[in-house]
């Protein structure tokens, strides 16, 4: 293949196989292996990520080939898969066609559902993403969910979650895609529901399966929008179904699509994504998922499931872009639903005191922020967004983990069981602070480079109301990370977070048997018979009471989770594990805290160190070499050749004027006949900067000419620009912390209790703790009312209307019965035939005399007879 | 329609081979319990052989012929010929039927309905078998009325004999309801066999004659069949019987029930209404559509109101037999496609739940919701496989139940043959809402029984959770009275789990056989179809 | 006549006949009576064969001779098995037949 495509490009498909199989294996045999299951887990993850950074790497060769030399336009067909489409640039800023194979699953109508690959920069950038999140994730779980009863079970389900993210990921067309979707549905509700044996995880887990099916139904009537509005197009143009991405793409850009049927079927979809990516107003799931175990809310939260609602955004970005106007109009569907989702996510991680929670709603907020730049047309700083996330919100959660690990007895309630914690704690808080001023967007941490790419694009892009919310939206951001930061790790030590001090006061008094205060992490072995030492469970219970002694705690036996908030399922979710899970925490359990073991720190330092330097893949601050994203990731909106695009497109040829130049330069259509006078600013602003002749997304492509991707544009960087929101991030920080420490450790007289006395944030407060009411609304009414009022009306309809008439008529019928068999047929029939019955009864008493039963009488009377006649005949005769 | 007629004894002899099983259960006397059930495991376990010989030797390059073609003379005084033949779209349900009688009797060795008697049980089945196989291979419209009349009869006893406490109610409605769809039907028949000439009864000849008939004819005869199927499938507001039926009916006749006597009436629809009766049927499809949709999404409410499982899972045919009805009604290859590989689908799925519930109430004796829970912390493998036929049918891709479900929605947005689009997109969105409710009702129904701790009465005295803590595999524990699944369960269930995966990952499978035959029928309708 | 000779004769023993069938008690008595009667007629019969010159009387003679064979036959059993169960043949007491 002359370099454009190899081995791993073209085997891509197998990525999600692996950890698909590895999934059934654990399944079958898990249990009997050594580390019971999850030795295949991990090894399935590290060489899922093998083949993603395989294929990773030959992409970058193959846009560097197609950037950089002159072949001539070549293909190869791999025999024995389908069809199969891989191509080489030409020269220049062409679109690089993304490796495609597809392989029929069924077929009808003339209709093919396919499993196949579209391998091109975002999927790439997805794998490797996915892949390592979930290796990392996974390593981390082999200690932290260590003795687990249901351990097998554990890592069976969270690899089949990363196959379902990888199917998704590489999908060829909507049914793969669909397919993705749902297994990622299914696992969630299996991980979030992982300790069932407790009501509030599975309602939790039942929420979020069913909220996200909510925004599903979007999902199913949108594939099919599109499918029939698209198919004649591709089956004639492309000789695809109209389920193939590309297919969609290039129909959505060629100017021939309905474009009732585009906002439709992208409506429809923009439906599911909301389901899927916690955006307003079907968020409410995200936090409550928190009730699954840490590992797996941090999987959820960073590479995969709710990052699947913006990747399918991304993904089939040509759709949104026709269907909402993107590049016309300031406002639409997508940037109102994001904004909302990045300021009332955001306000409600201020009124949150479960650590994951605080976390939860910052993903929910950062969801918000990709959402708004695919709205808003900066594709590229969404997606680089979805990027630098994954890791320091992997890392963040995987901290909030280590904490309740070693640090606050499975707690995660800031306000109870943490504080001061960094101290003792030291690698596990450094992790969290990088983090955290990665996600706030401090310069020059990963999340500055995409989350300030975003704002200015935003802006740029002519949507100004929505950049002065994303604005605000970092300047909440910053201000609940620190509260958060604060509260964990600094200022006074609090109830589980406190026992070290309290263990060390009472001194030797605690010599407990089997307590060895000497145990650090690497001797954390399991000691399954330890069982759980329920006491220190109750530690936690002693909310807040800083410095009590645990002794006097003891002596409460029994699980504690029973004595948990139920309305909290979350807290519930992980004190339940603390019991089931306790064994395998051994002796260190009973210590103070202290810092986690390495297989917890191992992947936590990974991450810290991708948080701070992830950003430089794409740093536009320091020009366009640092651009990697760009180049490799965004596809250049091209027109290729229709003709050669037909059947099987690859090569497209191109105007080579001024190519080279177009992919680091802007590659919006500076066609004034083409924007309408009020379209945004890209025309004005980038009048200055080289143009090419690419119309994509902007006018239809001309006769014989296709586009996949639109024209997007970028904004230049500008460090005024960035020192805006520096300073607005920089003002939250710091504000923050200040009220954070007047608030929680000076105890500041005019702060404290201030909810309790000032009427407008009493009401404040307590709406954002209720959370908009929108659970209320949910599960009180909607659920409540469908599952007892209309489902016990439609059964009461079933059981008396309907099955009233059929047992009506039976009983009609039974009763007409009755009264025709009483009424006509006893007395009018029955009397007929009584009546006769009786004369002859009559008659025959009458005559009963006549019949003595003597012979002789008979005799006697037959011959009187006889003789009588014999006299008529005689008299008559004569 | 072409016909190929190599190898034709095939038909009769993988339909009355369960006879030959009959005869010999009546003159083995009546105390030999295991040896019926071993005759009538040999007699469906040799049915189903033949019927997989015949599978072999089906054509599947011309899946749109019907093959093993037989056509005798039979009852020559009103016409009627004895006529069966096998094409595309009824070879998968006549092996369906075959493989869950097979997989029923087997599950009976164990699982003896209380009123026992496995001679009188087995020669039923064996009967019904006869029945339900007949109706997918018999090609004259007689004889196909006698066959599916014929399966009425066991099974109206299955349930009087050996049913729950209500049974002598739930047999007879079941009874009568379903001979007063069957005394329409018989009318229509009648009508269209005098309509077209008083020619023959043959399929054949009436897909000759098909849309020559009048309109408004058309449209009644339909009538007539449409209740008949539509009591059958069962469709809103004809599927009172089906909730009782399938509550006091044993695990046994559940299964059959829901696994393949629902499909009798959709197959009928695909087979008979649709094809004779062109313009009647685009008359009614509307009608047919929104009482589908109207079924799904009554049929979930249903369900959310239900307190015992088993009428919960009765419940959900009725929603899920409105996913079939919708892809009937769209007249299309898709909408068509999909109801068959639905009907499939729905059969194992279905027959599966009703399994289990069968097998928890042989262990628990109550199916009451509140009652039940903890299963997976009792009977670990029962609950998985309850919660993996939960997720099948729910609609989860990767499993059979999604192909049967998302081409159905999908097919509506494009009803074929000048139908109301804008109609059917309304309906393909209620269909779709119809999901979330089946997801809501599945999901709700197995957090009640599988998730949290078992209930009070049925805990087990050593199997609390302090000492589940310690146990790395809580699967093997030793239960005394809840046993988890068992060796016949095994052998029972596997081959329905392996099929619905197998369906799930390549729906080719049977989307290639019923394609061409699907596709044969809609060019059919298409040219006999008056403007 | 010669043949009025046995008009005469028949007529005779058809009113002992009768007379025997409805004086009498004893059923063996009225069955030989009832034999008497159909004697009787043998005779009418023999007679208005003589008289019209055919053996059509003849003919029927012969087969009520027959008949009565077999009805005597019954009647004997008849009498024997109503004399097993009542001791009796006396036919008084014979009134089941009562309506």
């Amino acid at each position: 293949m002359l370099g454009a495509t190899g081995w791993f490009l073209d085997n891509a498909w197998l990525i999600p196989i692996i950890p698909g199989v590895a999934f059934a294996l654990i399944i079958l045999i898990g249990k009997r292996l050594p580390m019971q299951g999850s030795e295949l887990g991990v090894a399935s993850m590290a060489a899922s990520l093998v083949l993603s950074v395989g294929a990773a790497y030959q992409w970058i060769q193959r846009v560097d080939d197609a950037g950089g030399h002159s072949e001539a336009g070549t293909l190869g067909l791999i025999a024995g898969f389908g069809r199969s489409l891989t191509a080489a640039q030409e020269e220049g800023a062409a679109y690089v066609q993304p490796v495609i194979r597809s392989w029929t699953w069924w077929e009808s109508g003339g209709a093919s559902f396919g499993y196949g690959q579209h391998i091109d920069g975002l999927a790439v950038m997805m794998l490797f993403l996915v892949a390592f999140i979930s290796l990392l994730v996974q390593i981390y779980s082999l200690e932290y969910v260590r003795g687990d009863r249901r351990y097998t079970h554990f890592f069976a389900a969270i690899t089949l979650f990363s196959a379902g993210m990888l199917v998704m990921v590489l999908g060829e067309n909507m049914i793969q895609v669909i397919l993705g979707w749902e297994i990622m549905g299914l696992c969630s509700f299996l991980l979030i529901g992982h300790w069932w044996e407790d009501e509030a995880n599975s309602t939790a887990a039942l929420k979020a399966f069913l909220t996200v099916r909510v925004g599903d139904i979007g999902l199913l009537v949108g594939t099919s929008v599109l499918f029939f509005g698209a198919n004649d197009w591709t089956q004639e143009n492309l000789g695809t179904s109209g389920f193939s991405i590309q297919g969609l793409s290039a129909w959505a850009l060629s100017g021939e699509a309905s474009e009732t049927v585009l906002l439709w079927g992208a409506v429809a979809l923009f439906i599911a994504c909301i389901g899927k990516s916690g955006q307003f107003p079907l968020h409410t799931w995200l936090p409550d998922a928190m009730a699954g175990p840490t590992p797996v809310s941090s999987l959820l939260h960073s590479s995969t499931m709710v990052v699947a609602g913006v990747f399918l955004v991304a993904r089939l970005y040509p759709v949104f872009w026709e269907a909402f106007s993107i590049p016309d109009v300031s406002v639409n569907f997508i940037v109102v639903i994001a904004g909302i989702t990045i300021v009332i996510s955001a306000l409600l991680a201020f009124v949150q005191d479960d650590i994951k929670k605080v976390l939860a709603y910052s993903t929910v907020s950062q969801l918000g922020y990709m959402m708004l730049g695919l709205g808003a047309g900066a594709w590229l700083p969404a997606v680089f967004h979805i990027f630098t996330h994954a890791f320091f919100k992997c890392c963040l959660f995987l901290c909030a983990g280590s904490v309740s690990h070693s640090g606050s007895h499975h707690s995660f309630d800031m306000k109870r069981d943490m504080g001061g914690l960094a101290k003792k704690m030291p690698i596990t808080a450094g992790a969290w602070i990088v983090a955290t001023l990665a996600l706030a967007g401090v310069f020059p941490l990963s999340g500055f480079f995409s989350k300030d790419e975003i704002i200015d694009n935003v802006g740029h892009n002519g949507y100004e109301v929505f950049m002065y919310i994303a604005l605000f939206g970092a300047f909440l951001t910053a201000g609940y990370m620190t509260r958060a930061t604060y509260l964990t790790f600094f200022g006074e030590p609090r109830g589980a977070a406190a026992h070290a001090s309290a263990l060390e006061a009472a001194g030797a008094a605690s010599g407990r048997a089997g307590a060895s205060p000497q145990n650090d992490a690497s001797g954390h072995v399991p000691s399954p018979g330890g069982a759980a030492d329920p006491a220190l469970e109750e530690g936690r219970a002693s909310a807040g009471q800083v410095g009590v002694s645990p002794l006097e705690d003891r002596g409460v036996g029994g699980l504690s989770s029973e004595e948990d908030d139920p309305a909290d399922p979350a807290l519930h979710g992980e004190l339940a594990t603390a019991g089931l899970a306790h064994a395998d925490h051994g002796d260190a359990e009973h210590h103070g805290p202290h810092e986690s073991p390495k297989l917890i720190l191992i992947p936590v330092c990974i991450l810290a160190f991708f948080a701070l330097t992830a950003g430089f893949t794409n740093a536009v601050a320091f020009g366009e070499d640092w651009e990697q994203f760009k180049e490799y990731v965004e596809p250049i909106a091209e027109a290729s050749d229709l003709e050669a695009a037909g059947a099987a497109p690859r090569a497209s040829d191109l105007e080579a004027a001024g190519a080279a130049s177009v992919r680091s330069g802007s590659s919006i259509l500076n066609d004034a006949s083409s924007h309408s006078v009020s379209s945004p600013a890209p025309v004005q602003e980038e009048g200055g900067e080289e143009e090419h002749a690419s119309g994509c997304g902007y006018t239809a492509p001309e006769e014989g000419g296709i586009c996949f991707f639109p024209a997007v544009s970028h904004a230049e960087f500008e460090w005024s620009k960035a020192a805006l929101s520096l300073i607005v991030v920089g003002i939250g920080l710091v504000g923050s912390w200040f009220v954070c420490v007047a608030l929680y450790s000076k105890r500041s007289r005019s702060l404290v209790g201030l909810t309790q006395r000032l009427a407008p944030a009493r009401w404040g407060y307590n709406f954002l703790w209720n959370k908009y009411y929108l659970d209320h609304l949910y599960e009180q009414r909607i659920i409540r009312s469908i599952a007892h009022p209309i489902a016990r009306g439609a059964n009461w309809v079933n059981q008396n209307v309907i099955d009233g008439v059929v047992n009506g008529l039976g009983i009609g019928g039974r009763k007409t019965g009755g009264w025709v068999y009483r009424n006509i047929d006893q007395r009018v029939v029955d009397g007929a035939v009584n009546a006769s019955g009786a004369a002859a009864g009559g008659t025959g008493h009458a005559l009963q005399p006549v019949q003595s039963g003597k012979v002789n009488q008979y005799g006697a009377l037959l011959f009187g007879a006889a003789a009588v006649f014999a006299i008529v005949l005689v008299i008559v005769n004569v | 329609m072409e016909t190929i007629t190599d190898q034709n004894w095939l038909l009769s002899v993988g339909t009355f081979l369960p006879l030959v099983g009959v005869l010999v259960m009546m003159v083995i006397p009546r105390a030999e319990e295991q040896l019926h059930k071993l005759v009538t495991i040999v007699a469906s376990g040799a049915t189903l052989a033949v019927g997989i010989y015949t599978a072999t030797q089906f054509d599947f390059d011309r899946a749109n012929a019907m093959q093993f073609y037989v056509n005798e003379e039979w009852i020559e005084v009103i016409r009627s010929n004895y006529a069966l033949g096998l094409d595309g779209i009824s070879m998968p349900l006549y092996l369906l039927s075959m493989v869950i009688t097979f997989l029923v009797a087997i599950y009976t060795w164990d699982n003896m309905p209380e009123a026992g008697n496995p001679k009188a049980f087995g020669i039923l089945m064996l009967v019904l078998q006869v029945g339900l196989a007949g109706t997918f291979v018999a090609q004259d419209l007689v004889l196909f009325f006698v066959f599916f009349e014929v399966v009425l009869l066991p099974m109206y006893f299955m349930i009087g004999v050996w049913g729950g406490a209500q049974r002598q109610y739930a047999s007879l409605k079941f009874f009568l309801y379903t001979m007063f769809g069957s005394a329409l039907m018989l009318v229509s028949i009648l009508a269209l066999f005098f309509q077209t000439g008083g020619e023959s009864f043959g399929f054949l000849h009436f897909l000759d004659v098909a849309g020559t008939l009048d309109r408004d004819v058309q449209v009644w005869i339909f009538a007539g069949f449409f209740v008949g199927f539509a009591v059958k499938v069962p469709m809103f507001p004809f599927h009172t019987w089906l909730p009782d039926a399938h509550t006091e009916a044993p695990t046994q006749g559940s299964v059959i029930l829901a696994a393949i006597m629902l499909k009798l009436g959709t197959y009928g629809f695909v087979r008979i209404a649709i094809p004779f009766l062109p313009n009647g049927a685009r008359e009614w499809a509307p009608v047919i559509g929104i009482l589908a949709v109207i079924g799904i999404i009554y049929g979930a409410l249903g369900c959310l109101a239900q307190t015992d499982m088993k009428r919960l899972i009765a419940f959900s045919s009725v929603a899920h037999m409105g996913f079939t009805m919708l892809g009937i009604s769209t007249l299309t290859e898709f909408g068509i496609n999909a109801a068959i590989f639905g009907m499939v689908a729905h059969g194992l799925i279905t027959g599966m739940l009703f399994f289990v519930a069968g097998s928890v109430k042989h262990r628990y004796h109550t199916l009451e919701i509140s009652r039940l829970g903890g299963l997976l912390v009792s009977m670990p493998r029962l609950g998985w496989i309850l919660g993996f036929c939960a997720m099948a049918s729910l609609g989860l891709p990767g499993l059979a139940g999604f192909w049967g479900e998302f081409p159905a929605i999908l097919s509506a947005y494009q009803p074929g043959f000048g139908l109301s689009e804008e109609l059917y997109r309304v309906l393909m969105v209620i269909a779709a809402v119809g999901t979330v409710f089946a997801a809501g009702y599945l999901l709700w129904l197995y957090q009640r029984t599988a998730f949290g701790e078992p209930k009070a009465e049925f805990a087990q005295p050593v199997h609390s959770v302090s000492a589940a803590v310690n146990q790395e595999h809580d699967d093997d524990d030793h239960h005394v009275e809840l046993h988890d699944v068992n060796r016949i369960e095994w052998i029972a269930w596997t081959p329905i789990l392996v099929a619905i995966v197998a369906l799930g990952i390549y729906p080719k499978l049977l989307f290639d056989i019923t394609d061409p035959a699907v596709s044969d029928l809609v060019a059919r309708l298409g040219e006999h179809l008056q403007p | 006549m010669f043949a009025v000779n046995f008009f005469l004769l028949a007529a005779v023993l058809f009113c002992i006949g009768v007379y025997g069938v409805i004086a009498r008690r004893n059923a063996v008595l009225v069955l030989m009576s009832v034999e008497l009667i159909l004697n009787s007629v043998n005779l009418n019969l023999l007679g208005f064969s003589l008289i019209n010159g055919n053996i059509d009387g003849h003919v029927f003679a012969l087969y009520i001779i027959a008949v009565a064979a077999a009805e005597v036959g019954v009647g004997l059993a008849m009498v024997m098995l109503v004399y097993r169960n009542r001791r009796s043949i006396a036919l008084d007491d014979l009134s089941e037949m009562k309506g």
